[in-house]
């Protein structure tokens, strides 16, 4: 149901449906509609304009009716187009379910003869098979049907092929059941649907392809006439009278147009991506739609998020990732962002230079203060002279996040030339001398690597190297250690480490793990359900967390040399956004929850250097 | 890369070998007699005999397979009985026109379709992104051959800007502006539907590729959003473009069939069109073994500008 009304929603869509169902129904109506005989000729009535008396689309060469010839010739082209794609699906589907769930050398054999015929241009195949059965509108047919099997054979191995290593099938075998049964019971019922959709884009092309052969004169011979024929015999009177061609055409055109309209609508209608808006095109900067006034300057910090709301817009829903979130950072100071995956610490990140994709990401209040001139407010052009020259990203997984195309130094040099006028030469050594202060040994020839040909340590390396590019003041990595292991890990925290001391560089660092925090971070602020529910100085918060949260997350953390403490695993799982609870967002998994923490918001308390949100904490804070 | 060249090429001998097999077994089920057909009902069966034995007929199946093969790979394709001259000659003079007309229409295609789709993609859901995809929904509906009808009586009989038909004027013509004018129609018709049909694809590799981790990557740094989109999406985005000009050449080649004949080009497709309904097999056989092979070539040349563009490709 919600399939009909999605294909329907698409106006397109609706449309084609439309004019295909006058078509069918024309056409269907052939019997009791008053129409000539459309191969009775009347020389002496020869190309009779349209909307002539008793001819409504005039008359062709031979004084026929053209209209009459106009639903006829449509009946047999859709029969023919209909037919050949229901023996091109049936023979093509059969083949590849074959392929597929027999596998080895069956399916091998098979798809190379696929491969084979797919060698040929397509009408060139046809043409051969007509060659060789002769012109004629059943073996335009089979031409035609015989060119699109590898089609469906393709498909539908494809989908097989992962069906048949499925439990349902070894259950099927070891029920005893034959390979026909399996087949047709099994099988088939679940490739059907893609059978369908792929006839439902291939019918289109079949009725133009046979229309075509016919225009050839290779297909339906007269007196009888489908489109394709129609269209090729008034060709020699197009000048002298274009109706006779004009007619026959649009109609083709009306029914691929239709049938396409149809299929590309069906298809997005089973398209999941689609209807979740995922398919949308990020812009250069997030949207900024702020409900509440922006929160004037107080001073704090290098880099200064203040009340900071984003929310993800999918259709109705809306997503709350961040909910009035403030944090700032000095200059030499490391503040890590703690939190479970999807607790809104990576968007938060990402809202600082308007990265966050949008649609759907729209920043709905707060300000983001750099230096304290608002970034939410800048024009595009001043805050992309400062993405990457004053605040610079380190992001989690390198290989997604570096281009493959590109090698390593051209997108060091890349980022050095988008800010300052550098010549190749002079970027270059700056792109070898980066790679060296992040330690990565040959730097001279690894700057000639694509990002595939090295290893995750050293792309992660590549990619700090980049965020070092310019010198920013602040640097926002994103969980950069996560993808590697332990030793590399601790080299890289060593190196951030080192660069801050050295540069003076804030970092906001950005992770889940408790251990990391420790060696790197001064403070820390522990985000839950997109709200900060408790921040500290790192001892504070390690020594005396407040929040039961972050005692239950801290507990999480193995103990080297810690014995048998059993890992305790927070029960439950973290709230979706969609629909966040009024009062604490961890109270349904809290041990010391009592209804007051369902009922309303609770405020954020304590200093700005110390603060919790828990009217139950573990510890009174200073 | 030489080896990378050589090792596809290598490759397609099995290819080209099943292509003669399927074009060689499709002209074998031809029922009734060739020879007849040749010679038409009122032959004597004694010159019926004589033309099967001179033409290899009385041999079995796979004999007839091998000596037309090694025919062929000697550069014998055989004579053409309704024309009376050598297949190949006839195929190669006329592949020259073929070659002109789907040509253009590749490179019209491609340039028109990917640039298509990357404004489409760039200007997703504003007006140059609705008006190219109606624009281009029209394109792939419309058939090649009614619209090369509809250009001729717009452009050259109402008009009068440019020639109904054929590949040179008759009188004076002959050089290049002549042959320009006279390609303009056909090679356009030809290109409409590869043109939407690479627009579209066009369009939905960009809008996939913008939403990789590494475009992000790119903004980070500052980069301008005109080179995100033309240097670093694009760049990424022809990985999954280059695959499908290679299957629309396909289309452009053999749909150049129809314009052909519309137009009154002098190419293969009107050539085997024709052969077809004179019955002359060998001509078509010739032709389509022609074609087949020169689309499997370019098929590796594709397959090399691919690796050129992607070092995760081995070479």
């Amino acid at each position: 149901m919600t399939f009909l009304k999605l294909l329907f929603r698409n106006r397109l869509a609706a449309m084609g449906a439309v004019v295909l169902g006058l078509i069918l129904l024309l056409v269907l109506a052939i019997p009791v509609l008053p129409l000539q005989d459309p191969d009775v000729t009347n020389t002496g009535n020869r190309f009779v304009p349209p909307f002539s008396e008793g001819h409504l689309l005039g008359t062709d060469h031979l004084g026929r009716d053209l209209l009459s010839r106009l639903l006829y010739g449509t009946r047999l082209s859709l029969g023919v187009g209909i037919f050949a794609a229901l023996i091109a699906a049936t023979i093509g589907s059969a083949v590849g379910i074959i392929a597929g769930y027999f596998g080895g050398r069956t399916d091998n054999i098979i798809m190379r003869g696929i491969d084979m015929l797919m060698a040929f241009p397509y009408i060139l195949l046809a043409l051969a098979i007509v060659a060789a059965l002769g012109p004629g509108l059943l073996n335009a047919l089979i031409a035609v049907a015989a060119v699109n099997i590898p089609f469906f054979a393709r498909n539908i191995r494809g989908i097989t092929v992962g069906l048949a290593g499925r439990e349902f099938i070894d259950a099927a075998r070891l029920a005893g059941m034959g390979h026909t049964r399996i087949i047709l019971t099994e099988l088939l019922p679940n490739v059907l649907s893609t059978i369908v959709i792929a006839m439902s884009t291939t019918v289109g092309w079949m009725i133009l392809e046979t229309a075509g052969l016919s225009f050839l004169g290779l297909g339906s011979q007269p007196p009888q006439a489908d489109l394709g024929s129609m269209l090729g015999e008034a060709r020699s009177a197009l000048i002298t009278d274009p109706h006779t061609s004009i007619v026959p055409g649009v109609m083709i055109f009306l029914i691929v147009m239709s049938i396409n309209l149809l299929g590309d609508g069906v298809r997005d209608a089973l398209d999941p991506r689609l209807r979740s808006g995922a398919l949308s095109r990020p812009r250069a900067q997030t949207i900024v739609d702020r409900k509440s006034p922006v929160p004037a300057d107080d001073g704090n910090g290098l880099l200064n998020i203040q009340n900071l709301e984003t929310q993800f817009h999918v259709g109705k829903r809306i997503y709350r990732a961040v909910n009035d979130v403030s944090l700032f950072v000095n200059p030499g100071e490391c503040l890590g962002v703690i939190g479970e995956s999807g607790s809104g610490k990576s968007v938060t990140a990402l809202s600082v230079m308007g990265l966050v994709a949008s649609p759907p990401g729209v920043v709905t209040g707060g300000a983001v203060r750099y230096e304290g001139e608002d970034l939410l407010s800048a024009n595009f052009e001043s805050l992309r002279q400062k993405r990457g020259d004053k605040v610079a990203y380190i992001f989690q997984d390198p290989l997604s996040t570096l281009h493959p195309l590109y090698r390593v130094g051209d997108q060091l040099m890349e980022a050095i030339q988008v800010h300052h006028k550098v010549s190749d030469k002079d970027a270059r050594a700056k792109a070898v001398e980066l790679l060296k202060s992040v330690r990565i040994p040959n730097a001279e020839s690894r700057i000639r690597n694509y990002p595939h040909e090295m290893s995750g340590g050293m792309r992660q390396r590549v990619g700090i190297a980049m965020a070092l590019a310019n010198d920013p003041d602040v640097i926002i990595a994103d969980e950069p250690t996560t993808a590697l292991d332990v030793t590399v890990q601790a080299q890289i925290l060593a190196l951030l480490d080192d660069l801050r001391r050295e540069r003076g560089l804030a970092i906001i660092f950005i992770t889940h793990d408790f251990g990391v925090v420790a060696q790197l971070c001064d403070r820390v602020a522990v985000l839950y359900g997109g709200k900060i529910v408790e921040e500290g100085t790192t001892t504070d918060i390690l020594d005396h967390p407040a929040h039961p949260y972050t005692k239950r997350l801290m507990a999480c953390v193995p103990e080297l040399g810690g014995g048998k403490r059993e890992l305790a695993a927070i029960p439950g799982l973290p709230p979706i956004v969609s629909d966040l609870p009024p009062g604490c967002a961890f109270a349904p998994r809290c041990e010391k929850a009592t209804e007051a923490c369902k009922e309303g918001a609770i405020p954020l308390e304590g200093s700005e250097t110390r603060a919790v949100r828990c009217i139950h904490p573990e510890e009174e804070i200073a | 890369m030489g080896s990378y060249i050589l090792k596809r090429l290598v490759s397609a001998i099995p290819v080209l070998l099943g292509i003669t097999v399927i074009v060689f077994l499709i002209m074998a089920m031809i029922p009734g007699d060739p020879a007849t057909a040749i010679l038409g009902s009122y032959a004597t069966p004694e010159n019926v005999e004589k033309l099967n034995r001179d033409l290899g007929l009385d041999k079995p199946l796979v004999v007839r397979y091998f000596i037309w093969l090694g025919n062929m790979l000697t550069g014998d394709f055989g004579r053409s009985f309704s024309l009376n001259r050598p297949v190949l000659d006839e195929i190669l003079e006329r592949f020259n026109a073929t070659l002109i007309l789907a040509g253009t229409a590749f490179v019209i295609c491609s340039v028109l379709g990917i640039l298509a789709g990357v404004i489409s993609a760039a200007k997703q859901y504003g007006f140059a992104d609705k008006a190219i995809t109606f624009v281009v929904l029209i394109g792939i509906s419309v058939p090649s051959f009614f619209l090369g009808m509809m250009m001729i009586l717009l452009f050259a009989v109402n008009l009068r800007w440019l020639p109904v038909s054929g590949m040179y004027a008759i009188y004076g013509g002959g050089d290049l502006p002549d042959l320009a004018k006279h390609l303009v129609m056909p090679a356009f018709a030809l290109a409409v539907v590869a043109t939407g049909v690479i627009a579209r694809l066009s369009r939905s590799a960009m809008l996939e590729v913008l939403r990789q981790d590494f475009i992000r990557t790119a903004r980070a740094k500052g980069v301008g959003e005109r080179k995100v989109l033309y240097g670093h999406a694009l760049r990424a985005a022809m990985v999954s473009i280059i695959p499908v000009l290679g299957i629309q050449a396909g289309f452009v080649l053999s749909g150049s069939v129809f314009i052909e004949i519309v137009f009154q080009w002098p190419g293969v497709g009107r050539m085997l069109v024709d052969a077809i309904l004179k019955r002359d097999l060998l001509l078509v056989q010739g032709g389509v073994v022609f074609v087949a092979a020169c689309y499997v070539f370019f098929n590796i040349c594709v397959d090399v500008a691919q690796s050129l563009l992607d070092p995760r490709i081995k070479t």
